[in-house]
């Protein structure tokens, strides 16, 4: 930027090199006129006089402003965005009061570098504004915020005197009117419900004062409880975390096995029906088993017990690993079997 | 000569007039005092006024609502706790003679608003228990403790009958008579802050701490309690669920069992003898193999025609 700042010194130079002989031409001409005209020196103070008077004859209102004019000291009218006129000074006297703009007062903080990473003056600084009592007789911290804007000029302007004291006070007064009926509890989770309630009431309070300021909004920091008692406050929060890990672990415990179990027991269940089915099926097979052998037994007894028993016969005995034909007439077989023997022998 | 007479002439005029006139702002009002004495009505309205110049002087009070901002003072209440008040007052200067008479100017009147309305604060604060003063209405109060236990909370701090208005109210009806001499009138008394002092905010401070960590015990008091109780119901549905099971298995067996004897009684009660006859063939069947040794004696049915076949039939 240094080359800019020489541009502008030289540009400087060339105006104040052609400045002061335009002056002195100015007061060539001036000498020249008092021989023409008769007064000429009077005339030229006048003129300043005529100068100095229309400049405060007129003045601009921003966009966000309206302009209250007071002619000698009393109040005429109020005057729109734009340019206006008024009397001269002395006479009127323009105040321009800007009506569209939000103001914001902070309680308990202040913002000492606002931006994007906004930075707040020491919590500790401030305390006195936003420490107050509960209705349960605790103590709390409430930092706040107060948005608002002039709604009523000339209220404004004249029925107070000291506008911004006499704000801060009725907002902190009636912000402890809220605070103080609701218990720690709510005031540390109800915040939206106390600005709701503080904005009406306060708003209320400003109309009876005729502060001819609109709330806009009031806005609530994080309320909290005093520094000192907060490990107590969280030790809260922890213990109902602990509560809920607890129940969900004894929780878990049950899931473990009760599912499992009820699956057993419908195991348990379905196996003693399976048990249930099958026996009685095997009875019924058995039943119809032995009715339809015995229908057709009864017709021939004699000779089917002897088939029956015979083929029975057929089937077992070369099953079996030993057969031993005993004479009626040897009587003394069993002396000459060695069972133990045959036993191993087997092995 | 003339009309150099006549230029001093207006000139001596112009002065005069500029300091005789002067004008009261829309926030002000003024009286005109002569020799240090008040002469004639105190002017109320804005607007332009003239005045005898140079022994008639101008003064103007303010007609706007001003501020009395009290100084914090250390208050016991009712109860005996020793509590910081700082109070505010709105008022306005309405006879603005008398106020020139009797306390000439703000700083005086700042001195005797100070005497009135710290005593008229001091008076209510004292003849009220601290519930009064923070409180406004009784509206319930919802809080962790009453989860706990109902009945303390409304009984520890107690009704309220009057509430901070009421006794803003009051300080105002007591200090308003005793203003009144002084041209002012107090429009509102305001109680901006209430804390305890520093002793009383630390005994508090304990008292918060021991309330939380009582609740705190009672959650985790709660969190076991809960946990054993699933515990509980872990056991006994376990025992529940697989006993229901056990008894639902048994009888339904036995009901087959029952069934299963019916048939079979039904059935092999046709001929009982034939029944035995052939279970006890299938036994042999089932029940006899290579580990069985078989003495056969030629007597037997099976091998009487080993002998003779002659002879057999004839036994038969």
């Amino acid at each position: 930027m240094a080359w800019d700042w020489e541009k502008l010194q030289q540009q400087k130079k060339s105006h104040g090199g052609a400045g002061p002989p335009k002056v002195d031409e100015m007061f060539e001409k001036i000498k020249g006129m008092r021989g023409k005209f008769p007064g000429g020196a009077w005339m030229i103070v006048v003129a300043i006089i005529i100068i100095l008077v229309g400049s405060s004859c007129f003045f601009t209102v921003g966009v966000d402003e309206v302009g209250v004019v007071q002619r000698f000291g009393k109040y005429v009218r109020t005057t729109p965005p734009g340019l206006n006129f008024k009397l001269p000074s002395g006479i009127e006297k323009a105040t321009k009061v800007p009506v569209r703009h939000i103001f914001k007062e902070e309680f308990g903080f202040r913002t000492l570098e606002a931006g994007v990473r906004t930075r707040y003056a020491a919590g500790s600084a401030y305390l006195n504004e936003s420490l107050m009592l509960t209705g349960d007789l605790n103590v709390a911290v409430v930092p706040w915020v107060l948005q608002y804007r002039i709604n009523k000029p000339y209220d404004y302007l004249f029925k107070v005197r000291d506008v911004n004291g006499i704000l801060r006070d009725l907002t902190e007064a009636t912000m402890r009117g809220v605070v103080g009926d609701r218990s720690i509890n709510d005031v540390i989770s109800k915040r939206e419900e106390i600005a709701v309630e503080a904005n009406v009431a306060l708003q209320k309070e400003l109309d009876e004062a005729q502060l001819g300021i609109k709330v806009v909004t009031i806005e609530m920091k994080k309320t909290n409880v005093p520094e000192a008692v907060q490990p107590s406050f969280n030790e809260v929060n922890e213990a109902i975390q602990e509560k809920e890990k607890m129940i969900y672990q004894a929780k878990r415990a049950y899931n473990e096995v009760i599912p499992e179990a009820k699956g057993n027991a419908a195991k348990t269940i379905k196996m003693a029906e399976g048990y249930a089915i099958s026996v009685v099926n095997r009875a019924q097979g058995d039943a119809a088993r032995f009715l339809d052998l015995y229908d057709a037994y009864k017709q021939a007894k004699n000779v089917t017990r002897r088939r029956l028993y015979l083929d029975a016969m057929q089937q077992i005995l070369p099953k079996l690993g030993k057969k031993y034909i005993l004479d009626e007439s040897q009587k003394s077989i069993l002396p000459l079997l060695n069972l133990g023997q045959i036993g191993g022998e087997k092995k | 000569m003339k009309v150099k007479f006549l230029w001093i002439f207006l000139a001596i005029a112009l002065i005069a007039v500029y300091s005789s006139a002067f004008t009261v702002d829309e926030t002000e009002q003024a009286i005109i005092t002569q020799f240090g004495k008040p002469v004639g009505q105190p002017i109320k309205k804005p607007g332009l006024y003239f005045k005898i110049p140079v022994i008639q002087l101008a003064t103007y009070f303010p007609k706007n609502l001003l501020n009395w901002d009290g100084e914090p003072g250390q208050v016991p209440t009712l109860d005996k706790t020793y509590i910081w008040v700082d109070t505010f007052a709105l008022w306005k200067i309405v006879d603005p003679l008398k106020f020139f008479e009797t306390v000439n100017n703000l700083t005086g009147a700042q001195g005797r608003l100070d005497d009135i309305l710290d005593a008229a604060v001091r008076n209510l604060i004292t003849s009220f228990p601290l519930i009064e003063t923070v409180r406004e209405t009784n509206r319930n109060l919802t809080s962790l403790s009453m989860m706990v236990d109902q009945q303390k909370i409304g009984g520890s701090l107690g009704k309220v009958t009057m509430g901070r208005k009421k006794i803003t109210l009051a300080m105002l009806a007591q200090a308003e008579p005793k203003v009144e001499k002084f041209g002012i009138k107090l429009i509102d008394v305001k109680i901006k802050r209430v804390n305890y002092v520093e002793s009383v905010r630390k005994s508090v401070y304990g008292r918060m701490i021991a309330e939380r960590q009582q609740i705190a015990e009672k959650f985790r008091s709660e969190g076991k309690g809960e946990a054993k109780m699933i515990e509980g119901d872990r056991d006994r549905d376990l025992k529940r669920i697989t006993s229901e099971a056990y008894r639902t298995a048994q009888e339904t067996k036995g009901k087959a069992d029952a069934q299963m004897t019916l048939i079979y009684a039904q059935a092999y009660n046709k001929d009982p003898e034939f029944y035995s006859f052939v279970k006890s063939l299938e036994t042999y069947e089932r029940g006899l193999d290579k580990d069985s040794y078989l003495l056969l004696s030629t007597k037997s049915d099976l091998l009487k025609y080993f002998e003779q076949y002659e002879k057999a039939a004839a036994v038969k």
